[in-house]
């Protein structure tokens, strides 16, 4: 056991100190922050840029895909200097985090060589096209149909909910191409280019005012068969393969709050005191320590297991479940800290720009994204610790009778 | 950087879980709980013939000279067999506390007796209900204060008593046990399976531990640090055998048809017990590691891995009782002895409000 860097990684976590002196602002520097949009979107795409030029661009790629060839406990070092800056690298988690490592396994090498470096410098945006109007934790149930004609695909349908989808120029797409056999095994799964006529994305405004995802409207979208990932009626392997690496990805830049909140803890005063010396903020620290702590040590020892050639294994799913309850439990709670006027949310007049209060806003999406707690849990007492799978309505059927609701 | 045992480590792990789990079962546990015996003492003298008493000692003291990870693995399994000796006592209390501040002399004389389990010590520190406040006083050459609640107090043949010197500046003192000024009485807890006393001194000689007068109360956090990491892995393993106990249980009992551990409230229970202990063992592999490299965040790691250790066993020992209906709250079932140990675990050294504060104030104090 040694959680000290080796001379090699020493070096490295130089070089990314450096780079993030360079080119990002401190968490604390006080700058106000984009946190949504256009403008999120455009840093975003800058920030990639600029990694991928300094060889700091998906880290764990091989170079000839446009990564720097390097290891997970490399990545582990990024997440690690990274915390301490204002950075974009959750922008393209996404396409880069979820879709990448289907790619690398399921398309042909002239396609990876083709597509995947202008991914990984974000020249190219993609999104992730799952999610439907009926079909979300059960996502095996939707609908959006794929039809073969020769060489190509015709695809109709519509997705929702699909992040950054206003601006991607790829996405990967799971598709219904039998319904005649059971949900599973009667899904497709493809790569699509978002630039072109069959393909409709309308923004939809969230709850905290934002417009982050999208609906996506298929009328006879076109997808060359060389696009296909993995066999037809073999997607939900592909999907599982996305939905994996999601939760490792998301493991890796997801908010906890806590680092905000211990900036929060050290620097503000309230009538005339340190909120460092309120016994109720001191109990909390700690509690919310030792649940931060925990969590990267245990990413810590999920890559290990990773980099010894284990594959990311349903455990990642107790980072995403730890860390988006925190990050809403955290924000309302500085909230409540700063009295009756916990409520204002102005740049100017909140503690640390409204951080606090724009979570508390957005933060209930973070516990829908990517599986909701309740789907994590299920995760979990299934997967990791192998209790009986929930009694299920549909088992059996074809897709075609499956119940569905009212909607 | 690498975050797992060795393979060495992980053997002796795997050796001292199968011994346990044949001379520590639930019944020789039952033996101390369900009786007037303080410990077991057939058990204490093969885990002292197999060298655990040794582990941490060096080899100029007659023990094995392995380092804390060795202890650490050793530990979980202790906790995760219940096993009940005063293992914690004598090995992360006195045994460390004398390989940290006693003269060579005292080194000499007590360390090769630990290790051979000749000697059992234990530390003196409580005085009763409230946080830690220290009384008891030297006057002349004799220790004069009361001592409660004090791990295997009734056994130990020497304890380390935290005491004020005569101009009222605490410190550790070595006390024997079995001498005229000493009267000690068993204590009814809540984990009979691991005894404590009380401990009435009246002028019993004693002696600094230590060449020169330390900082007493210094000392004490120092060694509650090291202890905590220990303890954290006794935690683990107990919440661990919980967690297991209930699952293998609701996996077998049916209700309305169908399997109790089907039931998604269950599951989900299940769910977040795991969380609970996965971040726990990971801060608790985190302490063992700044433990055994004196890593100068070893402080703000002990920390962490008591205050996460004591949630997840007590939230998985509460559960498991809960998804066992009934027959969790007999006596007849071990829900108990896992709940019982539980609050023993969280209250020796310290209690959760203690550690809590102790974790932000580092915390704060750090960067
Ligand atoms: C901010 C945000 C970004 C997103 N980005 C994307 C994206 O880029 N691409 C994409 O494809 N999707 C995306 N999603 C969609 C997301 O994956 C779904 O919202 C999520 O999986 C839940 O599905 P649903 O919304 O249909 O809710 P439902 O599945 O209808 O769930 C409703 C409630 O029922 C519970 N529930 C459902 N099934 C079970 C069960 N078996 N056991 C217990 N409880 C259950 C859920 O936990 C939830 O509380 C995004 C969502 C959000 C909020």
């Amino acid at each position: 056991m040694d959680f000290n860097d080796t001379a090699e990684l020493a070096e490295f976590r130089h070089r990314v100190a450096d780079f993030l002196d360079a080119n990002a602002q401190r968490r604390t520097d006080n700058q106000l922050r984009g946190m949504e949009g256009e403008q999120a979107f455009l840093e975003g795409k800058e920030w990639y840029a600029r990694k991928a030029e300094a060889g700091l661009a998906c880290l764990t790629w091989p170079k000839e895909y446009g990564g720097a060839g390097l290891t997970p406990l490399h990545e582990v070092i990024w997440a690690q200097e990274a915390e301490n800056y204002l950075t974009r690298d959750a922008q393209f988690v996404i396409g880069i985090g979820n879709c990448g490592p289907a790619i690398m396994h399921f398309a042909t090498e002239e396609t990876k060589r083709e597509l995947l470096p202008r991914m990984a410098s974000a020249e190219d945006v993609w999104c992730q096209l799952f999610s439907e109007p009926c079909a979300g934790s059960d996502v095996a149930g939707l609908r959006t149909r794929a039809e073969r004609r020769g060489d190509e695909w015709l695809v109709n349908g519509q997705k929702i909910w699909t992040s950054g989808a206003q601006y991607s120029d790829y996405g990967v797409v799971l598709t219904r191409t039998d319904p005649t056999v059971s949900k599973y095994r009667g899904l497709t799964l493809f790569m699509i280019d978002m630039r072109q006529q069959g393909v409709e994305v309308r923004p939809i405004k969230q709850m905290d005012g934002g417009q982050h995802f999208a609906e996506v409207f298929f009328n006879d979208a076109v997808i060359p068969d060389s696009y296909r990932l993995g066999d037809v009626g073999g997607g939900w392997t592909g999907a599982l393969t996305v939905l994996m690496s999601e939760r490792l990805a998301i493991s890796g830049v997801q908010p906890t709050g806590f680092p905000q909140f211990l900036d929060l803890v050290k620097s503000l005063e309230l009538n005339g005191r340190p909120i460092a010396e309120d016994p109720l903020v001191r109990e909390r620290l700690a509690t919310w320590y030792s649940r931060y702590a925990g969590l990267q040590a245990a990413n810590k020892r999920m890559i290990t297991a990773v980099a010894k050639g284990g594959i990311a294994g349903a455990e990642a799913s107790l980072g995403k479940l730890v860390g988006a309850v925190m990050n809403q439990e955290i924000a309302n709670f500085a909230c409540q800290l700063f009295g009756q006027a916990g409520i204002i949310q102005d740049q100017e007049l909140s503690p640390e720009q409204a951080h606090f209060q724009k979570t508390v806003l957005f933060s209930p999406g973070v516990r829908l994204a990517g599986g909701t707690d309740e789907v994590m849990r299920n995760i979990l007492a299934e997967q990791v610790l192998g209790l009986p799978q929930e009694p299920r309505a549909d088992k059996g059927m074809a897709f075609q009778d499956i119940p569905t609701g009212p909607g | 950087m690498n975050f797992e045992f060795s393979e060495e480590q992980l053997f002796i792990r795997d050796q001292a879980r199968n011994f346990l789990s044949q001379e520590s079962s639930a019944e020789v546990v039952r033996s101390v709980l369900d009786t007037d015996l303080p410990f077991h003492r057939g058990l204490w003298q093969q885990i002292v013939e197999l060298g655990w008493t040794a582990m941490a000692i060096p080899e100029s003291f007659g023990g094995l000279g392995l380092g804390y990870l060795e202890l650490c693995v050793i530990a979980e399994e202790l906790g995760r067999s219940l096993a009940p000796v005063p293992f914690s006592s004598s090995v992360y209390l006195a045994t460390e506390a004398i390989k940290s501040w006693g003269s060579a002399e005292q080194q000499q004389h007590y360390l090769p007796r630990l290790a051979s389990g000749e000697l059992i010590g234990t530390l003196a520190s409580s005085e009763g209900p409230g946080a830690l406040e220290i009384n008891a006083v030297i006057r002349g050459e004799g220790l004069r204060g009361s001592k409660l609640p004090v791990p295997d107090g009734d056994v130990a043949d020497f304890a380390l008593v935290v005491a004020r010197s005569e101009d009222g500046i605490p410190g550790l003192y070595l006390v024997d046990l079995a001498v005229d000024g000493v009267s000690r009485s068993v204590l009814t807890t809540m984990d009979p399976s691991r005894s404590q006393a009380r401990l009435d001194f009246d002028g019993a000689p004693a002696q600094r531990l230590g060449e020169h007068a330390i900082d007493g109360l210094a000392a004490l956090d120092q060694l509650f640090d090291r202890a905590a990491v220990l303890f954290a892995f006794e935690q683990i393993g107990g919440a661990q055998a919980a967690l297991d106990m209930g699952m293998a249980y609701t996996r077998e009992r049916y209700a309305f048809g169908r399997a109790v551990a089907s039931f998604q409230a269950i599951k989900h229970k299940f769910a977040d017990m795991f969380v609970a202990l996965e971040l726990a063992r990971a801060n608790a592999y985190y302490g063992a590691w700044a433990l055994s490299s004196d890593a100068p965040d070893l402080p703000l790691a002990a920390a962490t891995a008591r205050v996460s250790a004591t949630d997840a066993f007590y939230q998985v020992s509460r559960e498991n009782i809960q998804v066992h209906g009934g027959m969790g709250f007999t006596w007849e079932f071990d829900c108990h002895l896992y709940y019982r140990r539980a609050q023993l675990l969280s209250t020796a050294i310290g209690t959760q409000p203690y550690w809590k504060e102790v974790l932000a104030t580092r915390l704060l104090a750090a960067a």
